[in-house]
Order: structure tokens, then C-alpha cells, then sequence
């Protein structure tokens, strides 16, 4: 991309590099990538927890264990998941929005988005309450708690960091060339909806499967 | 598309002693717990680590005393158990990983020709991590209850119920602990490597090391996840009665055994590529010629990582697993020696076609490959079922693995010690004193560990803390600890040479081996900003290829102004793009600051609540690590 001056006695050439074209931007910054490689930090972990999940059904003679009921599946489950996962749409405009300026929409939707996913939430710890099973009744007991319970904490830890963004916004720290925030936020939230899919697949869908 | 401008006269404003004035950090131990250098962090993670070997090498050296003759007396049953399991977990945990971390934190912006890491402070915080979780480990020792289930744990020796005391506590909430502080790491060097390269340092041109690196650092990002979620169901087990490994109540034991080797197999290979790649680096300059076959030993290198996660199961070829199982299993464990046989041949025809000269750091390098020849063919015997059959649990496999992982690890280590102190100490080792410690470490490495080959053979398992007489195994048993002290001997002649070159050794010049790499551009020891310019590369030796090497001068907007000296004495270090690495802006390095140690204590004051499973002290290390991340994210004036 340089060219080299000829050496010139024995002080070291020196080169300016040409500026880049002005309105490059080199996609993602440093803050995106290091989340992104911590989620699938993240990521591995669930598999590791869905794979014991089935590497102890496959080890069992009945599941669940201990003749617990399969959970169930009804209209509360399904509207609470749609719930979770419709809590990402918001996340989208909002990550338009800060690109634009729009700080409005970007508190509106992360409202929305936290309501949502506090809604599912307060849902959740309703269902581990109406559980007839501890942690501790058997190796199922346990597989359940631990990964419904992590998920939960994921969803909890996010309306978290949502509330931090909020008051970032309210402070006027985020503006146009700082945002990762508002980036970083909305990759972590979608990989809890996407974690979700897996998680009600494997330990709500998967037992009445057979 | 570039701009040619004439040399022009440094301004004296920005003279380098006024730039290490900008880049340095306060002086004193607030400096030592602020400092966000990636090269004092660096050689911090090598010193800590070092005492950790130098610890654990202690509790070898006791149990080769206690097996030296039959029935002998040193140790305790019980006290055998703790030592030989604290020795595998300190080695493998907070020596051997660590070790390599910090070359990788030293040498990789170096080599790259940047400034900093990508995030300097969490490069902070992954060793005030490694440093809370090796001391909460070896406290261990002081309430007297040491881990005592072997470095692997295996359920359900290691449940309440056959375990009962705080030993495997302490080695299962270590073992998450740590593993936040590797995982971190890989994360630092993956976007460092993305994105902070020096303009025209493009994949191909990557030094061998960096390479190895980010093998190392994916392998991290998706293996130790697992072996937390090993050790952390064992504490859920353990401390809140979950029945994840209690057969009775449908767990299972066999589980453990998947999650652990999952990350236990590739562990294996995190710690032995980054060797490789020191090797690669270390060949090379002293065989005066261009590493043979660049292309084929850095693919070796990536093949490596990703076949590494299909061989963890030939730890398990005695669990009674289905054939089928096992023969994938065996045939991966024979095909992950392609790549390493290639660069093998790499480095022999490298030495072939150069002129090879005996240094001190060459000569720990060809030790290395004599002694990775012989592991590497015990680990192609072992990988094949029926002779696995035979040897597992025996003396055999504790021969296997310590020509591995101690011969084909440490010995590029201590290569690597000679190679670079000079750089990061600013003094020369002395050849003469580090042959002789190259020499005594090699013979009695193998006197060492070569007999236990033997010993297996013979029948001798492993973990046993005493045998009879009369079963043959006297001799070599004494062979074994007089060799083992001989090897200790020979590690303690290179502590007195690093002692003393450390403040009487002969300063040492930017490039005391005539290497080709960015890390010998700078003085010796390197300066506080690393480069004033950042070097403009257009070669895969640049220091070989280039001469004089060329620099950049700060450009006239905030795309290029980082390159030059404008931008060091901002503070700042230029991004580039991720394939062709051409300017793309500027980071600024951050200020020191007390976030990253604050954070790390939250953690661990958390990970004591949970060993003494108090729940005040847990969540006031909740809180702690909380309020310390939040305020990290915040931007302040300083920090724009």
C-alpha cells in the first residue's frame, strides 16, 4: 500500500500512509467483537448444559425421572414465549434509531423491550413456584432448574444492563460516535431470545416428544 | 494511493523521553495495582506463574522422595493424595496456561506493532483473576484442606458423600475462577489481532507465535466453558445437593468424565501450540533462513484446533463406551498427528537448509523435539484401543503425558525465557550457565520420566503413594527421583542465571539475535509506548527484508494521526482493517486505574462466600464486582 523513499544514509525512511477514504467505517468497533467473542463464550455454555440435559435422558429409563409430570405446554407457555421473543423487535428499531440520532425511540423501545421481557420474567419465577420438584429431587430436578433457572438470570441480567443504557441515554453519554452500548446491549439481548428457543425446545417441547 | 513526504526533523516536543513521560505509569505500588501495560502485565503473569511452578516442582520433588524406595515413610496416604493432585491442577492451571498468556501478552502487540491490547484493562483484570484464584487455591494448604481427588476429579470419588470437607471445594470453585480469567484473555488476543495489526501486517504475514495465539485463543473461547460447566454442576452438587453425577437419583458419572475431557482434551493442545509456535519462532533465527513451509505450519496449527475437539473420548476407552464410539474416537487420536508431524518436518528443513547455531534457546528447541518425538509416539500407542487397554491408569500414560506436557511445554518455555528476557529485562542471560541448565535439565528430564515408561509395563498404577519390594520396580523408582532432582537442579541453575542477569546481566541491544519479528525494532528493555511510529510492514521477516525499517508519520486526520508520533503521545493506537490491515482509525489507551483489581477482588470475596458458604460475604462480592463493572462501561472526560 506504501511506497518506500530510498534509503537515505542511515536515518530510517519515513512513510505517511494515505488516509482512507473519509466515510469508511470499518464495520464493527472493538467493544461489538469482545461481547461477541464473550457470548459465545456464553453460547458454549448452554450447549454444554443441553447436551448433559440429553446425555441424561438418554441415560434414563423414563423422563423425566421419578414420574414428574412432562411441563406443560399450554396457551401460557406459548404466549409467554412469543412474548420473549417479540421483545427483540423493539431492540431492532432501537439499534436503527441510535445510528440516526433518534435518542427518543431508543428509550421507547428499550421500555418496551424491558417491559416485555420483565413480563417473562415475573412469569417464570410464577412456574418455578408452581414446580412440584426441587433441585434436588433428582438428576431431572436438577438439569431443569439449572437451565431454565441460568436463562432466567440471562433474561434478568438484561433488564439490567437495559436500565443501565437507559440512564446512559438520560446523561447524554451515548451519542453518534458513541453507541456500543446500545450495539452491545442488543446482541446480548437477541442471544437470550435465541438462547430461549433452544431452551423451550429441549426442556418444555422435547419431554412430550417420543 | 500513498503519499511519499521527505524526512522530516522529530519535533522536540515529542521526543521519546517526553512520550515515556505520557505513557508511564505512577510510580510505586499504586502504579503496581493500577497499571494497564500490556508488557508489565505480561511479565507479571510470567513471574507469578513461575513461582506457581516453582511451587508445585516442590510437591513432585516430595513425592519422588516418598517413591524412591519401597515403603517409605515421607508422606502420608492422605497427604499423597493432596500433593499429587495440587501438583497436576497448580501445573496445569496456574502455571502452564498462565505462562503462555503472558508471552502472549508481552509479545503479541509487539509482534503485531502496536501499542497496547485491544482492552488493556481487562488484560489487567485476567491476571488479578489468575493471581486471586492461585492464592485461593494454595490457601487451601493453611485450613489444611487441600484438593485430594486428582487434577481431574472424577465423580463420585469427588461428591459429598465419599468427599466430605472443603478439599474439593477449594479445587472446583477454583477451576471456574481461572477459567474466567483464560476466557478473558482469548478474548483480548482474538481483538487485538483483529484489529490493531500494524498497516500492512496481513494474515500471511503474521509471525508463526501470533498465529499460534489465536489458535490457542479459539480453542479457550469454546473449550473452558465446559469445564466449567464440570466443575460448576460439581459445586451445585457438592454445595446445594443438585443430583447431577449421583447415580441413585439418575445423574451419572460417565457425564463428568464428557465434560471434563471435552475441555481436557483440548487443553492439551491450548498449552502445546503455543509452544509450537515459540518453537516455530526460535528455529528460524537460529538456522539463519525463513521457517520452511510457513503456509503448511500455520494450516498444522489450525487443524490442530479444530481436530482437538474430537479426541477427548481416548481419555475414556476404559468407561465401556460403545465400540463404534471408540473407534471414531481412536482414529482422530491417530489422524491429530499429521499436522504436528508436519511441523516437525517444517523444522527440520528449516535446520536442513540453514546454518544452525547452538544457542541457549535453540538448544531448549531441539531438546524439545527430541522429547516431543518420544511423547508424541507414546500418544500415537495410546490412541490405539487394545494397547490402551493395557497401559491406562499405569505409570505409562504418567510418562506419556510428562513428556508432553512438561517436556514439550516447559522446555519451549524455558527457550522462550532465553529468548525474550533480554527484550523485556533489558539484560543477556548467560549462554554459558544456560547451557549448563539446558544440559542437566534434558538428562535428567529423561532419567526422570523415561523410566516410567517402564514402570508401566510393569504394573505399576498410577496414584499409588507407596509399593512393596520385590515387584521389580525399586530400581527404576530410584532412577526416576534421582532424575527428577537432577531436572530441579538443572531448573534452579537458570533461576540463578535469571537472578543474576536481572541486575548484573550485560545490557542488551535491540536485537541481540538478529531476528526478524517487530518486538527486536525497539530498545531493550521496551520502551513505555512500544513504538513512537508504527512500522510500516511489507514482508513476513520485516527486520530481515526491510532495512531500514520503514515507519509511519502521523497523518493529517484521525484515521492515520495514531500512527505517528502525534498520535503516541496522545495516548492512542491505530485500528486497522481486519483482512488487509489498512489505517481504520484509533484507540486511545486508557488511563491506570483501580477498576480491573477492584473487579477481580468482588470475584473472589464472591467465590469465598461460596466456600464458606456465607451469604453476606457472597453477595457483598456480588456488589463489589457489579458496581466495578458498571462504572468501568461509563465513559468520563479521560476516557472518550
Amino acid at each position: 500500500m506504501s511506497t518506500a523513499l530510498d534509503p537515505v544514509g542511515t536515518v530510517p525512511r519515513t512513510i505517511s500512509v494515505a488516509a482512507p477514504p473519509p466515510a469508511r467505517h470499518e464495520g464493527y468497533g472493538r467493544g461489538f467483537w469482545g461481547v461477541a467473542i464473550l457470548i459465545a463464550t456464553e453460547g458454549m455454555l448452554f450447549l454444554a448444559l443441553v447436551a448433559t440435559y440429553f446425555f441424561l435422558r438418554a441415560a434414563s429409563t423414563s423422563w423425566p425421572l421419578g414420574g414428574i409430570e412432562p411441563p406443560e405446554i399450554g396457551v401460557r407457555a406459548w404466549v409467554f414465549t412469543a412474548l420473549l421473543l417479540g421483545s427483540s423487535v423493539p431492540i431492532f428499531w432501537a439499534d436503527a434509531a441510535v445510528k440516526q440520532g433518534d435518542y427518543r425511540v431508543v428509550r421507547v423501545a428499550l421500555t418496551i423491550s424491558s417491559l416485555m421481557g420483565a413480563a417473562f420474567l415475573v412469569n417464570t419465577v410464577l412456574d418455578f413456584r408452581d414446580l412440584t420438584f426441587g433441585w434436588d429431587t433428582n438428576a431431572y430436578g436438577s438439569i431443569y432448574y439449572v437451565i431454565v433457572g441460568l436463562h432466567a438470570t440471562h433474561v434478568g441480567a438484561g433488564l439490567v444492563i437495559s436500565a443501565v443504557v437507559q440512564i446512559k441515554l438520560w446523561m447524554g453519554l451515548i451519542d453518534a460516535e458513541h453507541h456500543t452500548a446500545v450495539e452491545v446491549f442488543s446482541l446480548y439481548w437477541h442471544f437470550v431470545d435465541a438462547v430461549w428457543i433452544v431452551v423451550f425446545a429441549s426442556v418444555f417441547i422435547s419431554p412430550h416428544l417420543r | 494511493m500513498a503519499t511519499i513526504t521527505r524526512p522530516e526533523i522529530v519535533d522536540d516536543v515529542l521526543s521519546d523521553e517526553r512520550l515515556e513521560e505520557i505513557w508511564k505509569d505512577p510510580p510505586g505500588f499504586i502504579g503496581f495495582l493500577k497499571t494497564v501495560d500490556h508488557k508489565r502485565i505480561g511479565i507479571r503473569y510470567i513471574y507469578t506463574a513461575f513461582v506457581f511452578f516453582f511451587a508445585s516442582g516442590l510437591l513432585a520433588l516430595v513425592m519422588r522422595l516418598q517413591l524412591a524406595g519401597p515403603n517409605m515413610g515421607v508422606l502420608s496416604p492422605e497427604a499423597y493424595n493432596e500433593f499429587f493432585t495440587m501438583h497436576g491442577t497448580s501445573m496445569i492451571f496456574l502455571f502452564n496456561t498462565p505462562v503462555l498468556a503472558g508471552f502472549g501478552n508481552y509479545l503479541l502487540p509487539m509482534q503485531i506493532g502496536t501499542r497496547d491490547m485491544a482492552f488493556p484493562r481487562l488484560n489487567a483484570f485476567s491476571y488479578w483473576v489468575f493471581v486471586f484464584a492461585g492464592i485461593f487455591l494454595y490457601a487451601s494448604f493453611l485450613v489444611g484442606s487441600p484438593p485430594n481427588g486428582g487434577w481431574f476429579a472424577y465423580t463420585p470419588l469427588t461428591d459429598r458423600v465419599y468427599s466430605a470437607g472443603q478439599n474439593l471445594d477449594f479445587w472446583g470453585l477454583a477451576v471456574v475462577f481461572i477459567g474466567i480469567s483464560t476466557t478473558v484473555g482469548a478474548v483480548n488476543f482474538l481483538v487485538t489481532t483483529i484489529k490493531l495489526r500494524a498497516p500492512g501486517m496481513t494474515l500471511n504475514r503474521l509471525p508463526v507465535f501470533v498465529w499460534s495465539m489465536l489458535v490457542f485463543s479459539f480453542m479457550v473461547v469454546f473449550s473452558v466453558p465446559v469445564v466449567t460447566t464440570a466443575a460448576g454442576l460439581l459445586e451445585l452438587d457438592r454445595l446445594f445437593g443438585t443430583q447431577f453425577f449421583v447415580p441413585a437419583l439418575g445423574g451419572s458419572t460417565l457425564l463428568y468424565q464428557h465434560l471434563f475431557w471435552f475441555w481436557g482434551h483440548p487443553e492439551v493442545y491450548i498449552l502445546f501450540v503455543p509452544a509450537q509456535g515459540m518453537v516455530s519462532m526460535i528455529v528460524p533465527v537460529f538456522s539463519r533462513r525463513a521457517l520452511a513451509g510457513y503456509v503448511w505450519v500455520v494450516a498444522s496449527l489450525v487443524a490442530i484446533g479444530f481436530i482437538s475437539f474430537g479426541v477427548w473420548v481416548h481419555h475414556m476407552f476404559a468407561t465401556g463406551i460403545p465400540p463404534l464410539a471408540i473407534s471414531f474416537f481412536s482414529a482422530v487420536g491417530l489422524v491429530i498427528a499429521i499436522p504436528s508431524g508436519i511441523q516437525f518436518f517444517a523444522w527440520i528443513a528449516t535446520m536442513w537448509k540453514g546454518v544452525v547455531e547452538l544457542t541457549t534457546p535453540m538448544l531448549f528447541a531441539l531438546g524439545f523435539m527430541l522429547i516431543f518425538l518420544l511423547g508424541g509416539i507414546t500418544g500415537v500407542m495410546v490412541s490405539v484401543l487394545p494397547f490402551d487397554w493395557q497401559v491406562t491408569d499405569s505409570y505409562f500414560v504418567v510418562a506419556h503425558f510428562h513428556y508432553v506436557l512438561n517436556g514439550a511445554v516447559v522446555f519451549p518455555i524455558f527457550g522462550a525465557v532465553y529468548y525474550w528476557m533480554p527484550k523485556m529485562i533489558g539484560r543477556m542471560l548467560s549462554e554459558r550457565l544456560g547451557k549448563a541448565s539446558f544440559w542437566t535439565m534434558f538428562v535428567g528430564f529423561n532419567l526422570a520420566f523415561f523410566p516410567m515408561h517402564i514402570l508401566g509395563f510393569l504394573g505399576m498404577p498410577r496414584r499409588v503413594y507407596t509399593y512393596q519390594s520385590g515387584l521389580g520396580w525399586d530400581a527404576l523408582n530410584l532412577l526416576a527421583t534421582i532424575g527428577a532432582f537432577v531436572f530441579a537442579f538443572g531448573v534452579l541453575l537458570s533461576l540463578v542465571n535469571f537472578v543474576w542477569a536481572r541486575w548484573r546481566g550485560a545490557p542488551a541491544p535491540p536485537n541481540p539475535w538478529q531476528a526478524d519479528t517487530l518486538e527486536w525494532m525497539t530498545a531493550s528493555p521496551t520502551p513505555e509506548y512500544n513504538f513512537a511510529q508504527i512500522p510500516v510492514v511489507e514482508s513476513r521477516h520485516p527486520l530481515w527484508d526491510q532495512d531500514p525499517m520503514p515507519v509511519s508519520e502521523s497523518g493529517g486526520d484521525p484515521e492515520t494521526r495514531a500512527l505517528g508520533r502525534e498520535g503516541a503521545a496522545r495516548k492512542e493506537t491505530p485500528l486497522t482493517s481486519g483482512m488487509r490491515a489498512e489505517p481504520a482509525g484509533a484507540m486511545t489507551v486508557p488511563e491506570p486505574t483501580y477498576l480491573p483489581f477492584v473487579l477481580a477482588l468482588g470475584i473472589a470475596v464472591l467465590v469465598a462466600g461460596l466456600l464458606v458458604q456465607a451469604v453476606l460475604i457472597g453477595v457483598l462480592g456480588l456488589v463489589l464486582g457489579a458496581v466495578g463493572l458498571v462504572r468501568w462501561t461509563w465513559r468520563t472526560a479521560e476516557t472518550p
